[in-house]
């Protein structure tokens, strides 16, 4: 792990960082952060993002907005992001896998985002798809998943304020395997929900459905928000593997999983009279 | 020196009526080798003081050895020198439950391979394979108690009885449990026709273990059902569904002897 000494590519962004939005403890490397994680559309190794994403070209970028909204149509990334100061956030992420990370990602806040196309009444969900390049993407070539990837999100859960649309990490422009140009972060939820390069965004009255849910609806819920009460039906989420810092680290990794991943004074609100079992 | 004087001493019981049945491959099998001896300096099959090397099988063996314990130095060499990426601990348990697994399934083909080839020698590598498999499996375990697991370890029978993938891993490496301590030539012979019973334990093992790799992965499960497909096939091969008649008939002729001593499993 060099990460001190490898200069981290892209375009270095300067925004705030926000003290409310940290993490006490060290911080997972950039090289861990950006060589292990999962995007299918590379590849389903967790190495594969990294290796196999040199192609996608994520500028210019363009995201269609559509739906329940009094303003919808095509729109550059500059221009979605420019009306908003951009902040630095420490969250934590973790993975429905059972392992998480400490990242710092710079972004704005989904909600003053999606203000400005002034949604309807009818816009009870906002639903998230990602860009579909083939030829960019080797991974669109195997059926893990049902192409384009698709997530979506409660209209209260993308208003919340911490729900992030993330341009960069570790103060850089975000790297492709990562979700360039533009992802979605949602730190109290299972780091899938974080859906990546996003291509359109929908104002949507019916619960959307979500590529995960659709592969396995018993092992991935529409909410999936981080419950260590509620087990994955093939493995426990009760702990989770801690992936922060550099060097050594066999041992003592392991730590309990929070509800809502540590988030539940600022989320569980969201989710008041649910029956969190039911809607995992 | 299969047919050689040296065997008999080094291989223990053997019966009668089987070095009637093989006699003749036996014969065939001296002719060869006997010109192959000529080519190589080793001592004579007579020579009366066994040495290390008298049988070629032992460097053979010994090479088979080292090339069972290199996954686990590189292993080893791995974890000192911090290359196990960045999350070692899934690293040090994928890649010593993978071995565990490939072992396991090459050891399965042992037989089939034996049939196959008419090389009957092969069965001499069955048992160290067999207690490599066991003795990844550990190094499996070990690593998920001790290490992954360390200080959680009230989770341990919570995931083994209510997680399927870690029933069935836990399972595999239980039924191997008693094919590792009976595979010794004193239990072989004191448990005679039940050794062979007890031993077909290993294949329930080699399908839990491949079903203990297929419910974990989350949704790729191209590699996983890779080696289910390896283990049906040599079931099949095994129930003597694939290979010809022929082919069986002359492997039955070549391995007629050691069928006597090692049991088919």
């Amino acid at each position: 792990m060099d990460t001190a000494s490898t200069p981290i590519p892209g375009n270095p962004l300067s925004a705030a960082r926000r003290d409310e939005f940290r993490v006490d403890g060290p911080m997972t490397s950039y090289k861990d952060a950006t060589h292990y994680n999962n995007y299918f559309e590379f590849g389903t190794g967790k190495g594969d993002p990294a290796q196999a994403s040199s192609a996608f070209h994520p500028h210019p970028w363009t995201v269609e907005v559509a739906g329940h909204a009094e303003v919808t149509g095509r729109f550059a990334l500059e221009d979605l992001i420019k009306p908003n100061a951009l902040e630095e956030r420490i969250y934590r992420m973790r993975c429905v896998e059972g392992w998480s990370m400490v990242i710092p990602w710079i972004g704005v806040p989904m909600g003053e985002v999606l203000k400005r196309f002034k949604p309807t009444s009818n816009a009870k969900y906002v639903a998230l798809t990602t860009v579909n390049r083939p030829t960019e993407m080797p991974g669109l070539g195997v059926p893990v998943l049902d192409w384009p990837y698709r997530e979506g999100l409660r209209i209260d859960e993308a208003m919340h304020p911490l729900t992030l649309l993330a341009i960069g990490m570790y103060g850089h422009e975000l790297p492709n395997q990562n979700g360039a140009p533009l992802r979605l972060v949602t730190p109290w939820k299972y780091g899938f929900k974080g859906c990546k390069a996003i291509a359109r965004i929908e104002f949507v009255e019916q619960q959307p459905k979500t590529s995960w849910n659709e592969a396995g609806s018993d092992e991935y819920g529409f909410y999936s928000n981080v419950n260590p009460d509620v087990d994955h039906p093939r493995w426990s989420q009760r702990t989770e593997r801690r992936i922060v810092g550099d060097g050594f680290s066999v041992f003592g990794n392991r730590i309990p999983t929070l509800p809502f991943n540590g988030y539940a004074d600022a989320v569980a609100s969201l989710y008041a009279g649910m029956d969190l079992r039911r809607n995992f | 020196m299969r047919a050689g004087t040296g065997e008999k001493g080094e291989r223990g019981v053997r019966s009668p009526a089987a070095s009637q049945r093989s006699f003749a491959a036996a014969a065939r099998t001296a002719a060869k080798r006997r010109t192959s001896q000529r080519l190589s300096r080793l001592p004579s099959p007579l020579s009366p003081r066994p040495t290390l090397f008298r049988n070629r099988i032992v460097p053979v063996k010994l090479a088979a050895f080292a090339a069972c314990l290199l996954p686990l130095a590189l292993l080893v060499t791995d974890t000192l020198r911090d290359q196990l990426g960045t999350d070692p601990v899934a690293q040090l348990e994928h890649r010593s439950g993978i071995w565990a697994l490939r072992l396991l399934l090459l050891t399965l083909a042992i037989t089939p391979l034996r049939r196959l080839s008419g090389y009957a020698q092969l069965v001499r590598y069955r048992r160290m394979l067999g207690l490599f498999a066991f003795f990844y499996a550990c190094v499996h375990l070990t690593i998920y108690v001790a290490i992954d697991l360390g200080g959680y370890w009230d989770q341990l029978l919570a995931d083994i009885v209510k997680r399927p993938y870690m029933t069935v891993g836990f399972s595999a490496w239980l039924l191997l449990f008693p094919l590792a301590i009976t595979s010794t030539r004193a239990m072989m012979r004191r448990l005679g026709r039940n050794w062979q019973r007890l031993h077909r334990l290993v294949y329930p093992a080699a399908l839990l273990a491949a079903l203990h790799f297929l419910w974990l992965v989350k949704a790729d499960q191209r590699e996983p059902l890779l080696y289910l497909a390896i283990f049906a096939a040599l079931m099949l091969l095994r129930a003597n569904v694939v290979i010809p008649a022929r082919a069986r008939l002359r492997s039955q002729n070549a391995s007629g002897r050691s069928r006597s001593e090692w049991p088919e499993g």
